[in-house]
Order: structure tokens, then C-alpha cells, then sequence
């Protein structure tokens, strides 16, 4: 790229340097400064249109929007003078006049901009004394509905389908105060990524069907995640509620998927709060699985691997910690997996980022650390080989394929029905529960958190394979899954150099990956 | 004036010239009267010339904003590799204008010839005319006339066998207010919604399908060729008053008065003259109250105001208000000033695209306090809400529809005070009855 020229202003009193050509309101946010705003969002062309963001230039001779409004040397801003916050304490008065102020119903009450803004510069009181505009809620088909009477109609959601999806279905209708959001004749929001324009919307106005009436924003824990559902690895908050994950959104990253999610993997997070799930350590007596405590069926499992050739039948799910110390377990066995597919579904407007075929966060991980991806799983199953099932349910598994193992040993969240041979089984937490890395189709390796706590006695994967280890006098045990990942980047040649540190949460890519570099949304219809 | 009344001997008609002389409209006849002449004189001069003579006259654009015009033309930069576009505002919906409407009548053929001479001098080889939707007399001798001129030879790919290509195209709108403001009438244009469009960046950088685009008026366009042919110290002395505007205006005068219609004046021309002497003073029995001067988004004058006015852009900012568009509305004393603003504020709330915030929710709350104002429920403190409404609907917007809805309800406040407190306190305001008591 070639050298850019650097612009200097003062933004409230602050001093910054920015590139020739950034807006006057993401020079403020490099000073702190957040210029209220509604229309603006940095993965949309800009539209300049609610008129909130509008601040007082030196010698300007009118209040200029900040989002349009391109930085210029020695420009003097000020945000929070009595003229600029005048100008929206006018906005914000002008937006709830025909607002019907129903935030104690609202699904985006204590997340709503709006509100935020109000408390923050809006006036106490309203001088509104007409009747108010009422338009009746609508199905937009997908997973959104409109409640058009909270609209304040900043376009973000037109511009989203229009200008990303590149899949035109909303629209604004009529004009002056009679305008709302409308959808074109006979089209839904059955874009793949179309469930966008939820998080998008300032307002709560477009709501999620799935997330409707479920919770207060104020009631929800966030933790920053990774989605699971496939293997671009976009990021995410998990939102849970008393332990139960609520929702899932996007979290933003230019190098994997700006600030978007598509809707496979936003409302593909039920099978993380699943009940049924193995609770306690279990071993073989008398023909039949009984509790145990971890020790016992630790020991168990140790002499049910040790010294036997292992065939390890693992989740493209894990982790890479776990899938790395499954390697370990295997030693001179094998090790494969499968992965469920779909069909692709990009997102026109932003390059490289897509609801990838494969429905599974680790496929690239699981290969890089030398597991085979086969379409039948057992295939390399060996007469007389210990089975190693982690993470896999074993779903349509030919019983006669499975009746080659000598003994089996169920490493899993949930209980595989055609686990019933098994000697050992030892109960780990799943996706939401645990902490590690997972590695994307790019080779991104990205940081996820646990979200949730994990029921009965399970244990975090990397820890039980740990422990395992230890038990057969391979390695010592670890604390955290730090270690594990130091042990991994210390031992693979693709994991080198990385750490939780460097990793960060915008992650890093393999030494050896084909990672495409930041991407940035692509506005195209803009003028 | 011409059509249906012979023009007022103080009249300067250079524009309306041939109102209501039917030939007129055809190529043969227009020919006849000279026309194309300067099409002809236009293309034989550099396009730099041209500009120079249209800034030497001092001719300003007649469509609202004043912008000089041979300025505008110069920022069109030739040769920079891009197509450049001349778009003609022939979208006029400013309430109490109709001049464009009769120049298009009588004269479609002078339209054509100011937007090949406009094109030329600012290296365009496309013309757009977009005219209004409701104005389906004007398009069909427009229509004919392109057609006429193009089968003559006169524009098309060949104009006058110069070999310079020069194509008009007429595009009709379809009704909204907003598409007369330059930027939406090119997103119009382009086939999108009618929303004005930010500026920075002008037309003349990126306008019609984001190529460099300068904008004009009918009148404008029009008053290129005469400018050509007599030159500019011609158009220059034609003013009565300040050098800064120049040339004769084409006035659309409507309301309680005489004789409403059309009418062209030299810039300067005393206005209390005009009203009273060239378009016949008020109605029997009648005095005149109030006068906006140029279409109903300037400031209204009082009567005394407009008296003392001399008409051009300077003489009526000096009187409150601006020429604008030049569409006079006059409003005697038997009309509530109430009643005109709340239907001028209801106009505009119409009107808004809807895309900022204080001009969609702005002019429909005008509206609303001002309906109810007039009809008996108002309070007092809703005219210090209005009058707040206002100062918060001026100067923040992308275009300017906002504060034109601002402008007549604050200026009417500020001159009309009387007239809503009556309302407000109970006194049922009957003007005819305040004006005879």
C-alpha cells in the first residue's frame, strides 16, 4: 500500500493522528471519544441520515455529521459543546415522539441505544402532545419480526441486505413521518445471513424470533466465544441465562468475519444446554456401567489403553488441546473423525467469510494434528484395537464394525447409545463448558472461553486426557489449558510460536497457514 | 407577460417573448425567430468562451439558490477522462411557482437549445431533462420538440454538422417534491428513491451515475442564449440595481391579487410597483397582508416589507426574505395567516423523504401543533415549542426541506404574532371581520 498521509486534529481538547480520509467520528473513538450515533456502522456504507452524530467544527459554518465528514488538518471538534449537544438533545426528543416508550416490554430495553442516549443527553420530558403514529408489528419472515412504532429508521438493516448480503428485500416505505421499514412484495428474510439486521438495529425494532420474551439484557452473562457450527470460526458472545446459553452474536473481527454471524450458527446453540448427558465417571461391574469416582475410572481407563494399539474415533469439536493429547494417547494407533456437511452459504459483500460446508469448528485443527477425516469413522478400526470414542456419538455406526474392538473406552459429553460395550466412560464438558483453541479452514487459530458450568462431575476434556496420560505414566498432569497448548506449540511444528497470550482474542494464524489477512466489509452500492 | 394578457409595458420580455405565440413552439417557427442561432454561434466558440461570457453577464442561477451559473460551469474540469452530465431541474413543485411550466409551454424549443449550448460548454455529450410528473403539457411539446430538433439534425450525434454529439433525453418524474432538490433528482434519475444525497461530494464531482454533473434550471438554460447572441454587458445593464445580480427574472405571481400570472421584470425593479402596477394590486375591497416572495419556502414579508423590496437576490434578503424560486404568493386581508402556515407546514411534512430525523418528525409535529392552533386548541406555550421545533429543524439536515418547512412558521410567528394568540385565547379570528372593525 502506498504511504499514507496522516491528519492531525484535536477532538475535545484531545490531540490524534489519523490517515487522510478517516470520518471525524473513528478519529474520536481512537481518543476515547464516543460521538453518539445511530445510522453510522462501520460494516455499512454510510448513509448520514439520524443526524445524532452531528458535532461543532471550528470555523465550520454548520454542525457536521461526524460519520460523513471526513477529518481535515487542524480541525478543532468538539463533541460535547452546548450547540452540538443541543443539536441532539433535538434528535433524541424528535425520535420519541412517535415512540411508544415501551421498554419494560422491549426485548432490547437495557441493550438499546436509544435508551442509552436518552439517559445520557435526552431531555426529562417530552413536549409532545399529538397522538402517536402506530403501524402494526410484522413477520419478516426468518427468524425477525418488526415492531415498526419503535423504528427510528437509521436504514442499517436496508443497507445490511442491499450492500452485504447483496440480497435486496427491505426497503424504506412511503416517506416523511409515514415511512417505515417495508419488505418487498412476495421476498422474506430467508437470506442465510439475514438474522444480521437484529443486532444491527440500534432500536428494538427488528427482534429475533428465537431470542423473543426470553430475557432481559441485563440478566445475561457474556462470554467471548468462537461459534461451533462450522469451520470459519466466527466469533461470538455466548449469552447465558441461569447457566442456559440464550443467544449467540457475532463479536467483531476483521480477519474472520467483520461483524457478522449467519443464522445456522447463531440459532445452532440448543445441543450446548443439552440434559441428557453422561454425569459421573462410569466403569464396567458385573456387566453393567456403574458410578465411580474419577480416580477409579481414570486407573480404569489407563489400563484399558496401556500398552494396546489404540484407535481413537474423535469430534471435529474438541479442541486443540484435547485433540492434541489424544494424539498422544494414541501413540503408534490411529486416529480419525467425520463431519456432518451443508450446504455453503457466503456472504456476498464481505470476501472469504461463509456458513462453510463442513458443520464444525475443528476439522482444520483435527487434520493439522494428523487425524484422518473419513467418511466411515470405524474404517481404520483394526481387529483387537482399544476404541478411543471422544466426543463422537457414534450416530448411525454399523454395530458389527464397532464389535472389532477389544474394549472400548467412551470419552464424552454425552452417552453414545452404541457405547453399551464400553468399559470406561469419563464424562467431559462440552463446547460451552470448557476453554481451548480451535484452529479455522484459514488456519486462524482462535481463543474460546467456557460459558457455562458444567454439570455433575464432568471435567474439561484436556483435563481428563491429562489425567489419563499421567495415570499411564506418559506425562504429568496439567492445571490449566495454557499448559497444554505450550506443550502443543512447543511439540508441533504448525503450533509454534503461538500462545493464550499472543493468541489474544482476534487469534493468530498456524506457522504454516494460508491465512487471507484482514478483511474489511466490502460496501459496494455505495456512491 | 403574454399569454392570456399582452405583456405589461414595464415588462423586460426576453424569456417570455413569444408567450403565447403558438408557431412559436414548432422548429420552423422557432427558427423563424432566431432560434438555434446561438446553438449555432455556441458551437463555434471554445467551451472555456463560453463559460467566460455566461460568468461575465453575471447570470445566477433562477431556481432557488442564486449560485452564479458561469461558475458552476467552470468546475466542471474538461478532458479529465469521465463523462460529464447537464441535468435540467424542469421538476418545479415549489408551491406558487409556474414559470418554468409556461417557458416549456411556449417555448420548448429555447429549453433545447439552452441545454445543447450548456452541455457543450461543459464538455458533456448528455443533457437529462427531468421534468415534473405533473406536468404533462409541458412534457408532450418538450417531447415534440426533441424529437423535431433531433430529426433536424440540430443535437444528436452530429449537432448542427459539427460532428460534436450532443443527446437530450427527457425524463419525466413522478411526483415528489424532494426530487426539484439537485441530488435527488439525480438519484431519481438514476432509478432509485428520491433522497437527497450528502454533499461533500457536489455534483460537479460526482453526480449523475457518480460522473461529474452540473445542474440548471429551465430559466437558466435558457437565458444562456440570449446572453450568447446580445452579449454580456447587454445582460449586464438590463439591472436596475445591485451589479451582483443581472438580467431579467421571471416572476410566477399567485394569490389574492388582480391579474396572477407570469411575468418577467429586469433584477431591481421596485417590487411595490410591480405588485401594484404590473400585476393590478389587490382585489376590490382588499388590502394586501402579506407576500411570500419566492415559492412558499422563503420567509414571509409583511406587506410593508415587500413594499420597500427592490427584486433581486440582495433586495430581498434585505426586506427578510429571498427571491428563491420566484414564485410570489400574495395573501390578502381576509385570509388567517394561521390557516396558510399550517397548510404550508402540511405541504412539506407531505413532502419529506423521511430520511433525517428532525425534518420527517419535525414537519409532521409542525403540522400537527399548527392544525390544532388553527383549529381553536392551541396554548401559548406551543408557540414557543414551535419556534424551538424550528431552530432545531434549520441548518442540521442533508438538504434543505427541513428548514423550508422551519422558515414560514418562524418568520410567520415572529411578524403574525397577533393573529395566533387570537386563536390561542378564544377570540375567534375572523380576518374579514378584524379587517373591517
Amino acid at each position: 500500500m502506498a504511504e499514507t498521509k496522516m491528519v492531525s486534529l484535536t477532538i475535545e481538547g484531545r490531540s490524534v493522528s489519523v490517515p487522510e480520509g478517516t470520518t471525524i467520528l473513528e478519529a474520536a473513538k481512537q481518543v476515547g471519544v464516543l460521538i453518539p450515533h445511530y445510522c453510522y456502522h462501520p460494516g455499512l456504507p454510510v448513509a448520514g441520515v439520524c443526524r445524532m452524530c452531528l458535532v461543532e467544527v471550528e470555523k465550520a459554518p454548520k454542525l457536521a455529521p461526524s460519520c460523513a465528514t471526513t477529518v481535515a488538518d487542524g480541525q478543532i471538534v468538539h463533541v460535547h459543546s452546548d450547540k452540538s449537544l443541543d443539536a441532539r438533545k433535538g434528535v433524541l426528543e424528535m425520535l420519541l415522539i412517535n415512540h411508544p416508550l415501551d421498554c419494560p416490554i422491549c426485548d432490547q430495553s437495557g441493550e438499546c441505544e436509544l435508551q442509552d442516549y436518552t439517559f445520557q443527553e435526552g431531555r426529562e420530558d417530552s413536549r409532545y402532545r399529538e397522538p402517536k403514529r402506530f403501524n402494526p408489528a410484522e413477520d419478516f419472515g426468518g427468524d425477525v419480526v418488526y415492531v415498526p412504532n419503535r423504528c427510528i429508521l437509521c436504514t442499517r438493516c436496508v443497507r445490511f441486505m442491499d450492500d452485504i448480503a447483496h440480497d435486496p428485500v427491505l426497503n424504506v416505505s412511503e416517506r416523511g413521518d409515514r415511512a417505515l421499514i417495508g419488505k418487498f412484495e412476495g421476498k422474506d428474510l430467508t437470506h442465510p445471513w439475514a438474522a444480521n439486521v437484529v443486532d444491527l438495529c440500534p432500536v428494538g425494532a427488528l427482534l429475533s424470533k428465537d431470542f423473543l420474551n426470553k430475557a432481559r439484557a441485563w440478566e445475561l452473562d457474556r462470554t467471548a466465544s468462537i461459534c461451533p457450527n462450522c469451520t470459519q470460526g466466527c466469533n461470538v458472545i455466548m449469552e447465558t441465562r441461569e447457566n442456559q446459553l440464550v443467544r449467540m452474536r457475532p463479536r467483531p473481527n476483521e480477519y474472520v468475519n467483520a461483524f457478522f454471524m449467519c443464522d445456522y450458527g447463531r440459532l445452532n446453540y440448543r445441543w450446548m444446554n443439552e440434559k441428557n448427558r453422561a454425569e459421573r465417571p462410569m466403569v464396567r461391574q458385573n456387566g453393567a456401567l456403574a458410578a465411580t469416582s474419577w480416580e477409579v475410572a481414570i486407573s480404569a481407563a489407563a489400563r484399558a489403553v496401556n500398552g494396546k494399539t489404540v484407535f481413537v474415533a474423535a469430534s471435529p469439536m474438541l479442541s486443540n488441546e484435547s485433540l492434541y493429547l489424544l494424539t498422544q494417547l494414541m501413540g503408534s494407533g490411529s486416529g480419525a473423525f467425520r463431519v456432518t456437511e451443508g450446504d455453503e452459504a457466503p456472504l456476498a459483500g464481505v470476501p472469504d467469510l461463509a456458513l462453510r460446508r463442513e458443520r464444525a469448528a475443528n476439522v482444520n485443527g483435527a487434520e493439522t494434528l494428523g487425524f484422518k477425516k473419513t467418511k466411515d469413522l470405524l474404517a481404520g478400526l483394526k481387529q483387537g484395537d482399544v476404541l478411543v470414542v471422544a466426543g463422537e456419538d457414534l450416530a448411525d455406526i454399523d454395530a458389527s464394525a464397532l464389535s472389532r474392538a477389544s474394549d472400548v473406552v467412551v470419552i464424552s459429553s454425552v452417552l453414545p447409545e452404541a457405547a453399551g460395550k464400553a468399559s470406561v466412560v469419563l464424562p467431559i464438558a462440552n463446547f460451552s463448558e470448557e476453554e481451548g483453541t480451535v484452529t479455522n479452514l484459514r488456519g486462524r487459530v482462535q481463543r474460546f472461553t467456557q460459558a457455562r458450568q458444567a454439570p455433575g462431575e464432568t471435567r474439561p476434556s484436556w483435563l481428563v486426557l491429562g489425567d489419563l496420560l499421567g495415570a499411564m505414566g506418559k506425562q504429568d498432569s496439567f492445571f490449566l489449558p495454557s499448559d497444554v497448548f505450550a506443550k502443543l506449540a512447543s511439540s508441533n511444528k504448525a503450533f509454534s510460536g503461538l500462545s493464550y497470550d499472543t493468541l489474544g482474542f482476534k487469534g493468530l494464524p498456524l506457522a504454516t497457514a494460508s491465512d487471507t489477512g484482514p478483511k474489511t466489509p466490502i460496501a459496494v452500492g455505495a456512491a | 407577460m403574454g399569454y392570456p394578457h399582452t405583456p405589461h409595458q414595464r415588462e423586460t420580455t426576453v424569456l417570455t417573448q413569444y408567450f403565447g405565440d403558438a408557431d412559436a413552439r414548432t422548429l420552423d417557427g422557432w427558427k423563424k425567430r432566431g432560434g438555434y442561432k446561438a446553438l449555432e454561434k455556441a458551437l463555434g466558440m471554445a467551451p472555456a468562451d463560453i463559460v467566460n461570457v455566461i460568468k461575465e453577464s453575471g447570470l445566477r442561477g433562477r431556481g432557488g439558490a442564486g449560485f452564479p451559473t458561469g461558475m458552476k460551469w467552470s468546475f466542471m474540469k474538461p478532458g479529465d477522462g469521465k463523462p460529464h452530465y447537464l441535468c435540467c431541474n424542469a421538476d418545479e413543485s415549489e408551491p406558487g411557482t409556474f414559470k418554468d411550466r409556461e417557458l416549456m409551454r411556449w417555448t420548448p424549443h429555447a429549453l433545447v437549445e439552452g441545454c445543447a449550448i450548456g452541455a457543450y460548454a461543459i464538455g458533456a455529450e448528455t443533457a437529462y431533462v427531468y421534468i415534473r410528473g405533473e406536468f404533462t403539457e409541458p412534457l408532450y411539446f418538450m417531447e415534440k420538440a426533441v424529437k423535431e430538433a433531433y430529426a433536424a439534425g440540430i443535437i444528436g450525434k452530429n449537432a448542427m454538422g459539427t460532428g460534436k454529439r450532443i443527446d437530450v433525453h427527457i425524463h419525466k418524474g413522478a411526483g415528489a417534491y424532494i426530487c426539484g432538490e439537485e441530488t435527488a433528482l439525480m438519484e431519481s434519475l438514476e432509478g432509485r428513491r428520491g433522497n437527497p444525497r450528502i454533499k461533500p461530494p457536489f455534483p460537479a464531482v460526482s453526480g449523475v451515475f457518480g460522473m461529474p454533473t452540473t445542474i440548471n434550471n429551465v430559466e437558466t438554460l435558457i437565458a444562456a442564449a440570449p446572453i450568447l447572441m446580445k452579449g454580456a454587458d447587454w445582460y449586464k445593464k438590463m439591472s436596475l440595481s445591485s451589479p451582483k445580480s443581472t438580467g431579467t427574472k421571471l416572476y410566477s405571481v399567485c394569490g389574492n391579487i388582480l391579474r396572477p400570472g407570469t411575468y418577467e421584470v429586469v433584477m431591481g425593479f421596485p417590487f411595490k410597483e410591480f405588485l401594484y402596477d404590473v400585476c393590478g394590486g389587490p382585489m376590490h375591497g382588499r388590502k394586501f397582508k402579506a407576500i411570500i416572495p419566492g415559492g412558499a419556502s422563503v420567509p414571509i414579508q409583511t406587506v410593508e416589507e415587500a413594499e420597500a423590496t427592490l427584486m433581486d437576490y440582495e433586495g430581498f434578503v434585505a426586506q427578510g426574505s429571498m427571491l428563491g424560486s420566484g414564485g410570489v404568493i400574495v395573501i390578502d386581508d381576509a385570509q388567517s395567516m394561521v390557516t396558510v402556515i399550517a397548510r404550508i407546514a402540511r405541504f412539506f411534512a407531505h413532502e419529506s423523504c423521511g430520511q433525517c430525523t428532525q425534518c420527517r418528525e419535525g414537519t409532521a409535529w409542525t403540522t400537527k401543533i399548527m392544525e390544532r392552533i388553527r383549529d381553536g386548541e392551541g396554548t401559548m406555550e406551543d408557540l414557543d415549542t414551535l419556534l424551538e421545533i424550528g431552530e432545531q429543524m434549520t441548518g442540521k439536515t442533508i438538504c434543505v426541506l427541513s428548514d423550508s418547512c422551519a422558515v414560514p412558521v418562524i418568520s410567520g410567528i415572529k411578524k403574525f404574532r397577533g393573529e395566533f394568540e387570537a386563536l390561542i385565547q378564544g377570540r375567534r379570528f375572523h380576518p374579514v371581520v378584524e379587517a373591517v372593525a
